[in-house]
């Protein structure tokens, strides 16, 4: 299971990753790999206020749907559409298909989040 | 604590992903559940299903006991035959939907839902009247089904003797790799295939040289093995009913669409009267087949609409893999939807569009 340097990690398996005041939001390795087969994404729309820990978009495997939570406050800025037609392209790439891009000004949260290492210890043994 | 089959072990080491289900802990997926899928449809898969309960009827009148308690005709069922039947309360919704294997007038084996096999076990024993004995053996059977195109090819291969293969709804007792095992054309997926029941007592009984055995004799034919993840998808496109989805306490069988496994005019039975009345008088709701137009996936308990009003929900919902699309079963009050016609599915808060269409959305390919 990967888990990638340089981003930050929530508890619910969401990563971030900032560019400026721009922040990627997609699910992690971890997360692909126990949903199995994603079939679908609902994606949020753009210009969406969202704060932390509401629901960002809904990711649905063969099972179940699951919702993601927004890691992060922040305003919908962009949407991943490649995902509608291709929602397995998160099990393909997880870290390279974010969800959604978020336009955020409290860095507070991101201190909040985890680290790699924290990450890592988090879904030891699972 | 869920329980686990005795299988639990290889299928770890196999890389399965657990999920709970009617009290025991079962292999969802191996690698993933899409492939098992298609796997199935055009080779061979192998499932683990030993939750399934055993519950076996002897005794003279066990054939009449066993009548009253359900809704299709054992009397006519001739010996090495097997019977799907609905078993009902007295308001005909259902207790359970079971398998009857006639070993003779006077030995019958139910097989019934995992998650029912106590409840079962309880109504049977309190209903049944006569000459007969009733023994839970849920826990000395492991019950395996190979199912698949392939899968005839591959039990061929493992046949100790030159048995004939039992036809569809037969069985046999035979030996497979060495080992007693009762030997069925049945399954839950649509394809032709076999459920194999090995029981722990019998001589020489080893549930994994059995599974291992029958994944190494169909290597070449494409074996792999598969989940209840996949049991599911499969079952779903083949239309078959899954109790607690479309058949529960609160459902009866002609509502879900099972009126081939009613029998009106057989001798008395539970629930005869409400089913008779129900029959004669008209349903108000009954099962139906759809196909999403709209992006999105049906989940079981999904609102359904029609013209802004509710008409019913979904029972069983989610991708159909070989169709390539979304869909599922819906129990709805309105009697006269016709195939073609536009409904809508509820999904988080927003209208979604399907047709309804033609049950099976996939049509089976079982071997008569």
């Amino acid at each position: 299971m990967e888990i990638r340097e340089g981003l930050y990690y929530s508890k619910d398996h969401e990563w971030v990753r900032v560019e400026g005041n721009r922040a990627y939001v997609g699910i992690t390795d971890y997360a692909q790999n126990s949903l199995g087969n994603i079939v679908y994404v609902e994606l949020p729309t753009e210009g969406k206020e969202l704060s932390k820990g509401d629901v960002l978009g809904v990711v649905e495997s063969v099972k179940a749907a699951s919702d993601i939570f927004s890691p992060i406050s922040g305003t919908v800025v962009e949407v991943n559409h490649a995902l509608a037609d291709n929602p397995e392209l998160i099990n393909e790439s997880p870290y390279e298909n974010y969800i959604a891009v978020l336009s955020f000004g409290n860095t507070d949260e991101l201190n909040e989040l985890l680290s790699p290492a924290q990450y890592k210890e988090l879904t030891k043994g699972e | 604590m869920d329980r686990r089959t005795p299988l639990y072990q290889v299928q770890k080491n196999l890389g399965a992903k657990f999920t709970s289900f009617g009290g025991w802990e079962l292999p969802v997926s191996y690698t993933d559940i899409i492939s098992e899928h298609h796997l199935v449809r055009t080779k061979a898969g192998l499932f683990d299903v030993s939750h399934m309960g055993e519950i076996k009827i002897t005794g003279k009148d066990a054939v009449k006991a066993v009548n009253r308690l359900i809704t299709n005709d054992l009397e006519p069922v001739p010996v090495g035959k097997i019977l799907y039947s609905p078993m009902c309360y007295e308001n005909g919704t259902v207790v359970d939907d079971i398998l009857i294997y006639k070993f003779s007038d006077e030995e019958l084996l139910l097989v019934v839902n995992a998650g029912n096999t106590q409840k079962d076990d309880e109504w049977i024993r309190s209903q049944i009247t006569g000459d007969v004995m009733v023994e839970n053996l849920s826990d000395n059977y492991v019950q395996l089904a190979l199912q698949g195109p392939e899968a005839e090819n591959i039990i061929k291969g493992i046949l100790d003797e030159d048995t004939e293969l039992p036809q569809f709804y037969r069985f046999t007792e035979t030996s497979l790799l060495g080992m007693n095992v009762l030997l069925s054309r049945t399954g839950y997926t649509g394809e032709d295939g076999f459920e194999i029941y090995l029981r722990f007592s019998d001589h020489g009984a080893d549930p994994e040289r059995l599974w291992n055995g029958i994944l190494e004799a169909g290597k070449d034919n494409g074996i792999a093995p598969a989940g209840l993840g996949a049991r599911d998808t499969l079952r779903l496109e083949a239309a078959l009913p899954l109790y607690g989805h479309e058949l529960s306490e609160d459902i009866t069988p002609l509502e879900a669409g099972l009126k081939a496994f009613v029998k009106i005019n057989k001798d008395d039975y539970i629930g005869k009267a409400a089913l008779a009345r129900q029959f004669e008088h008209g349903l108000k709701r009954k099962l139906y087949g759809f196909e999403m137009m709209d992006r999105g996936i049906p989940r079981s308990g999904y609102d359904i609409l029609k013209d802004g009003e509710k008409i019913g929900y979904v029972t069983s919902g989610g991708i159909l893999p070989t169709l390539n699309k979304n869909g599922g079963l819906a129990l709805i009050n309105n009697l006269d939807l016709q195939v073609g016609e536009t409904i809508e599915i509820v999904i988080r808060e927003r209208l979604c569009k399907a047709v309804v269409v033609q049950l099976p959305f996939y049509k089976k390919k079982y071997k008569r």
